[in-house]
């Protein structure tokens, strides 16, 4: 057999996950073909959906903005070589940190209870994850497993705090009573009015800037170093003098302080109370993001862009195509994070053996060993 | 062989369903309604706003606009997808959407809204609440004539005041004709999943069987059909609620509690469009107006004897005249049985 070389980094950056697109949306469109709908019609509404006008590209970018933190998370401790797949329930604990501080400083004003929210979200958010953490340094627990189960616990701990402790005292529903208006985060429709009747909000800038700030602590720090060393190979970390287990521990935290970013958003700028099930699962397309993105910040804020807009062309879609249920929409999004994330790899050794046959050099190896191959 | 007939049964929804997207987009104002947890099909509370608005498109000829959210996080989107696309009203259905209602109703002041079982105070917002004590009372008596054990039984939804005001009216007439009766209650969560649960709430009902109950009545919405499956395993009797439920065990639902949210739906989606007809603040629909009831077709017509009937009947007339007061539990958080 012959060996494949690597391919070259446009081709494993761009046009990897444009090939993984693709097929994906022709697995999507053989679905809507199936049950009888037209599936232009539906990849085009999915488009205008998630692009067409104001109000659809501010619901795409409130999603991004979500994903952007949670695939950040995942990315950071991945370079770590830890897999935290506990991004929901960070996320979701960390709600309580934003919800105390808002409710405690009703009456006041946002531009006091912005960062202070934003630090609790990072706060509770990063002790979430930082037990788990703490678990894997000290007692060799697998953070895989811890930090799935520490979903569970989340999800338990906060229909109790809604139900018992958070519960507005007049309504039914579990959820905390409203934030004062005084104390949201402003929505970025209040100075644009593009963006008219959207939730994205300013915590988008801190997405953005946080994934030049990710960037910069990954590859221009010494930690980020100490971190990367450890993902490669702990061995040689150790070796080299750094403490695996302290690397552990505050990789995790700071990777539980993003996905708990998700309850900064949500709470203090979107849903303004707390309420069950906000996360909605960005934790886990968190995974697929960096998974796309290449565990890399440029890659992760354009995966989440996608993300963002196929969320929110997927919701559209059942206004557009009322044939397409929920459900429908569901297995639309599953088969785009299956190819662009757990199956990434798919065209790999395919494009690897194009790319052999189209370089000339490569082309004449390859000739050569066919013939080779054949003849003997 | 299953999944294909469940494939055959998909493309046939979706083929009708795809009718009313093509008939859509030619009204200036259509109604929408959008269905609350638990989905659309749930032979329940859900399934009775797709029927109102069924109704409503036959008989019009014209389509409305339907959506069913995936989680608690997406009321405000859908809400406000629908008014800023100009729908007039934007009908929903359930406690829990009055918040997120609350916030979008007042960014959309032109359009109008109705919401069922909750209330929400604003100008441009009909809130249409049921009497649902004095509909569970009935059924209460039923069950306690039925029962020959002395215990009968009760599976609430989610946790919450709306659904014990269910219970108290139910209890409340079982004790009236029985006044020794047990009342075994329970609830299946505390969470909107409490809508969607049929396997918790057919255990429970199998608890309750457990302790001698031998009529049990589901006020679960979706979840109620577990309950419904398991009392007719046991060979026992239960009592359905919202929709008309009776056709599903025929031989053991002894009846349903019925609520009609499709009747609210529909007169929702005639009136509520037009600034003329419509009428804002709480609207009470109760016995007189046949908003709540039990159920009687031929599928129970065997189980509920002639004098069951007259004194449902009975009643039903004093409770209308005000000589019977069923106590509502939501007024003061207190069931005085």
């Amino acid at each position: 057999m012959s060996v494949l070389k690597p391919l070259p980094r446009w081709a494993d950056v761009v046009l990897l996950p444009l090939l993984n697109l693709t097929l994906a949306f022709v697995v999507s469109g053989l679905v809507v073909l199936a049950i009888g709908q037209n599936p232009l019609h539906a990849m085009w509404a999915i488009a205008t959906g998630a692009f067409g006008s104001g109000y659809n590209f501010g619901y795409t970018l409130y999603y991004a903005t979500n994903f952007i933190f949670t695939g950040l998370a995942v990315a950071l401790a991945a370079h770590a070589g830890l897999f935290n797949i506990g991004g929901n329930g960070q996320a979701y604990v960390a709600g309580l940190g934003v919800i105390a501080v808002a409710l405690l400083l009703d009456g006041t004003h946002w531009i006091i209870v912005m960062p202070l929210a934003m630090l609790a979200a990072m706060l509770v958010g990063g002790i979430w994850a930082f037990i788990p953490g703490y678990l894997q340094a000290k007692r060799g627990s697998h953070v895989v497993i811890t930090t799935i189960m520490f979903n569970f616990i989340a999800a338990a701990l906060m229909v109790y705090m809604l139900n018992y402790v958070l519960k507005a005292p007049t309504g039914m529903a579990p959820e905390s009573r409203m934030i004062a208006p005084d104390a949201r985060m402003p929505r970025l429709a209040e100075f644009i009015d593009f963006f008219r009747h959207t939730p994205v909000n300013l915590s988008l800038f801190l997405a953005i800037a946080l994934l030049v700030g990710v960037y910069y602590l990954i590859w221009h720090t010494k930690f980020g170093f100490a971190l990367r060393t450890l993902g490669q190979n702990p061995t040689a970390s150790r070796y080299a003098g750094f403490s695996n287990s302290k690397i552990i521990m505050i990789v995790m935290t700071m990777s539980g302080a993003l996905a708990g970013l998700v309850a900064f958003n949500e709470v203090l700028g979107v849903q303004n109370r707390l309420v069950l099930d906000f996360v909605a699962d960005a934790g886990f397309v968190g995974i697929a993001v960096a998974l796309m993105g290449r565990n890399h910040p440029f890659g992760i804020g354009l995966a989440a862009l996608l993300f963002g807009a196929l969320y929110q062309g997927g919701n559209e879609l059942q206004y557009v195509v009322p044939g397409l249920t929920r459900e429908m929409v569901v297995i639309i999004q599953a088969l785009v994070i299956l190819f662009t994330g757990a199956m990434e790899g798919l065209f790999r050794p395919g494009l690897q053996f194009a790319f052999m046959l189209f370089t000339p050099e490569h082309k004449a190896e390859a000739m050569a060993r066919e013939s080779a191959g054949s003849e003997s | 062989m299953k999944n294909k007939q469940a494939f055959k049964g998909l493309a046939a929804l979706a083929g009708g369903l795809a009718v009313s997207a093509l008939m859509a987009g030619t009204a200036l104002a259509q109604p929408a309604v959008i269905y609350d947890l638990g989905g659309k099909f749930d032979k329940s509370f859900n399934e009775s706003s797709f029927e109102g608005a069924t109704m409503w498109a036959e008989e019009t000829g014209e389509a409305f606009l339907e959506l069913e959210i995936q989680n608690d996080a997406q009321r405000e989107q859908a809400i406000r997808r629908f008014a800023s696309q100009g729908a007039n009203p934007v009908v929903m259905a359930g406690f829990s959407w009055g918040t997120a209602l609350g916030t979008v109703a007042a960014e959309f002041p032109e359009t109008n809204f109705v919401i069922i079982d909750g209330v929400v105070d604003l100008p441009n917002v009909q809130s249409i609440l049921f009497d649902e004590h004095t509909g569970s009372f009935l059924v209460g008596v039923l069950a306690a004539m039925t029962s020959e054990s002395n215990v009968i039984g009760f599976v609430g939804g989610m946790d919450i005041p709306l659904i014990h005001k269910f219970y108290c009216g139910y209890a409340q007439g079982a004790k009236a004709v029985n006044a020794d009766i047990t009342v075994i209650e329970s609830y299946t969560g505390t969470t909107p999943a409490a809508w969607n649960d049929p396997v918790t709430a057919g255990e429970l009902a199998r608890a309750a069987s457990d302790a001698g109950a031998d009529v049990v009545f589901a006020a679960a919405g979706g979840s109620g059909m577990g309950v419904l499956q398991m009392m007719a395993d046991l060979g026992k009797y239960s009592i359905g609620v919202d929709a008309n439920q009776n056709y599903m065990h025929p031989g053991s639902v002894l009846t349903s509690m019925l609520k009609r949210v499709d009747v609210a739906v529909y007169n929702s989606f005639m009136n509520a469009g037009d600034a003329d007809t419509f009428t804002p603040g709480i609207t009470v629909i109760g016995l007189s107006e046949e908003g709540v009831g039990y159920a009687l077709d031929e599928h129970n017509e065997a189980l509920l004897t002639d004098e069951m009937i007259e004194a449902a009947e009975d009643y039903k007339a004093r409770i209308i005249a005000g000589e019977v007061e069923v106590h509502d539990y939501t007024t003061d958080s207190t069931c005085p049985v």
